[in-house]
């Protein structure tokens, strides 16, 4: 099982890596984009933590975000794909077990939202370096969080029979989410209402406790971000492998 | 010792909002080890539904389905592993070479540092020269080919063909035909399902045909072929055939067959055509082959002739 895995793990790196331009570079270049128009217009006008300047505030965001939206990214088009085009048929009679499909398939998709957010990062931190105060938390937040993307990409691409039912996951679910969970802006400044709805969002734990990491300050304290990444990682995974072992649009 | 494939009793029926259909009933058949066996029916008489619930592509609504003693739901990895798919669709990774797709195969069933047999099944194929080009420059004969290379590259020791002459060209049918028969001779059990009923008389021992979900005929292909009327006439003609020869005739285009019996027989069906005034050229008496027991066994007629008015004592037979 361990070789079986380990192949699909690799055949779903390589699968990333041999259209890196678009599956690595075209992300980077939107989070610069992002970076430089907001950090441009909203530099002297956004007040958020003392000491931490708005373009400052927005790297980690925005490398998390990049993170967050390529791991979910690279499981549900991959598997899209192959159910669609049919090679998916050349995994399904292979013997492997349903924990195998989710590690190669989540790992995978943790291994391209890391190489994004590297290069998000590597670009990025020229503009105004963040500091990195705590980054064992930024890790650990960036791994539990492309982990729990690539789960619910693997839900999406199993669920989703065509690619416009998988662009409407993306686009209504994936892209609101991560947009309304403090990338570009610190919930504090929300008003009350708005700051007790970001709570109920599990992106804005990822994105937030990815944040302490760097600035060693965050909205809400990284231990419950943790409690709540953790959580629902175990929720979405235990979906995915229950999933993934009933064949669940898969096997007929 | 255990066969190399076991259907015991197995059912499909497909529920879904347009309602139910029931793809299999009852199937009950072994394949032993080494056998050359084809799987034949028509367009949805359930072979590919069969080939699947073996692949682990579908699930048996009832019954079990064992390939070399493993169960295909609870012991799916071994029973896996001693198969070997060639699937019906074109289907291929685009992202990847020939030589990298099969690498990825073979990694999936646990086989590392398996370049040697790699390159045994490129130069078996006639794809050696094709290893380093992407899956998505190769012709549709060459995908088909690597779609075989796949399915060996784990070296199964049962392997399924479903339909894989499909729409390629002669000589890949030659180099497919040769391979898979070199295999067959080396232990290798195969499975075929195919339209080419000449492939399948000339490669399968033994033949179960499939109609409707149900097994039909299941017998050694020499009995199949015995069992039925062992003359055919052929002919053609631009004529209509009169009805009572018409019901029995299978016609193609201009060219017309008809089942005899023996010689009595055949004069007697030249006589009735004679006197109808039907105009045949190029007149050929032969053997019965699989078609024609295929087409009686779906058609649900018995292998007997129907027979024709006998012709009077000492009529010449004359073919215009």
């Amino acid at each position: 099982m361990l070789a079986g895995a380990r192949t699909l793990y690799h055949k779903e790196v390589l699968r990333f890596w041999k259209v890196s331009f678009q599956t690595v570079g075209a992300p980077v270049l939107t989070a610069v984009l992002y970076l430089l128009i907001f950090g441009h217009v909203l530099e002297d006008h956004v007040k958020v933590y003392d000491q931490v300047g708005y373009t400052s505030f927005l790297i980690p965001g925005l490398v998390m975000m990049s993170v967050l939206q390529n791991s979910f990214a690279n499981s549900s088009s991959s598997l899209i794909q192959s159910k669609i085009t049919g090679n998916l048929v050349f995994l399904l009679v292979a013997p492997l077990s349903h924990w195998a499909w989710f590690v190669a398939y989540v790992g995978a998709s943790v291994t391209r939202g890391l190489v994004v957010g590297s290069g998000v990062l590597a670009v990025t931190v020229w503009f105004a370096p963040p500091g990195m105060a705590q980054p064992l938390w930024a890790l650990v937040f960036a791994v539990l969080g492309a982990a729990l993307m690539g789960s619910l990409g693997l839900i999406a691409g199993l669920w989703a029979e065509k690619f416009d039912q998988m662009a409407a996951f993306q686009n209504f679910i994936v892209m609101p989410m991560t947009f309304l969970a403090g990338v570009f802006y610190s919930i504090h400044s929300l008003p009350a209402f708005w700051q007790k709805a970001s709570h109920l969002n599990p992106f804005f734990y990822m994105i937030d406790g990815f944040r302490h990491g760097f600035f060693g300050v965050s909205d809400v304290s990284p231990w419950i971000s943790l409690a709540v990444v953790g959580s629902s990682l175990v929720v979405v995974s235990a979906i995915t492998l229950r999933l993934l072992a009933s064949g669940y649009k898969l096997r007929s | 010792m255990n066969p190399a494939i076991h259907f015991q009793r197995v059912s499909k029926t497909y529920r879904g909002a347009r309602g139910t259909f029931q793809a299999l009933t009852d199937v009950s058949f072994d394949i032993q080890p080494g056998e050359f066996f084809g799987l034949l029916g028509p367009n949805g008489a359930g072979k590919t539904t069969l080939i699947s619930i073996l692949a682990g592509l579908a699930r048996a609504t009832e019954g079990h389905v064992t390939v070399m003693g493993h169960d295909v739901v609870a012991d799916y990895a071994a029973a896996r592993k001693s198969l070997g798919i060639v699937p019906q669709e074109l289907v291929f990774d685009p992202f990847f070479s020939v030589r990298e797709s099969l690498r990825i195969q073979s990694g999936y069933f646990g086989v590392k540092g398996n370049d040697a047999w790699i390159d045994e099944l490129l130069a078996g194929l006639g794809l050696a020269d094709k290893a380093n080009a992407n899956m998505r420059q190769l012709s549709g004969g060459m995908k088909r080919r690597v779609l075989v290379a796949q399915a060996l590259v784990h070296r199964p020791p049962v392997i399924v063909l479903d339909e894989p002459t499909a729409g390629v060209d002669v000589e890949l049918r030659q180099t497919l035909w040769s391979f898979i028969a070199r295999l067959n001779k080396e232990g290798h059990t195969v499975l075929l399902t195919t339209h080419y009923l000449e492939e399948a008389e000339a490669l399968c021992g033994r033949i179960a045909m499939l109609k409707q979900g149900r097994v039909v005929a299941l017998e050694r292909t020499s009995a199949l072929l015995a069992g039925t009327a062992s003359t055919m006439l052929r002919f053609k003609t631009d004529d209509a055939l009169p009805a009572d020869l018409a019901a029995q005739a299978r016609v193609t285009g201009r060219i017309a067959q008809i089942k005899a019996q023996d010689a009595g027989h055949v004069k007697a069906l030249l006589a009735r055509l004679r006197a109808a005034g039907v105009r045949v050229e190029d007149l050929e008496i032969g053997r019965a082959d699989l078609e024609d027991v295929f087409l009686d066994i779906m058609q649900g007629r018995s292998a007997s002739v129907v027979p024709v008015a006998p012709i009077a004592p000492g009529s010449a037979v004359e073919v215009a």
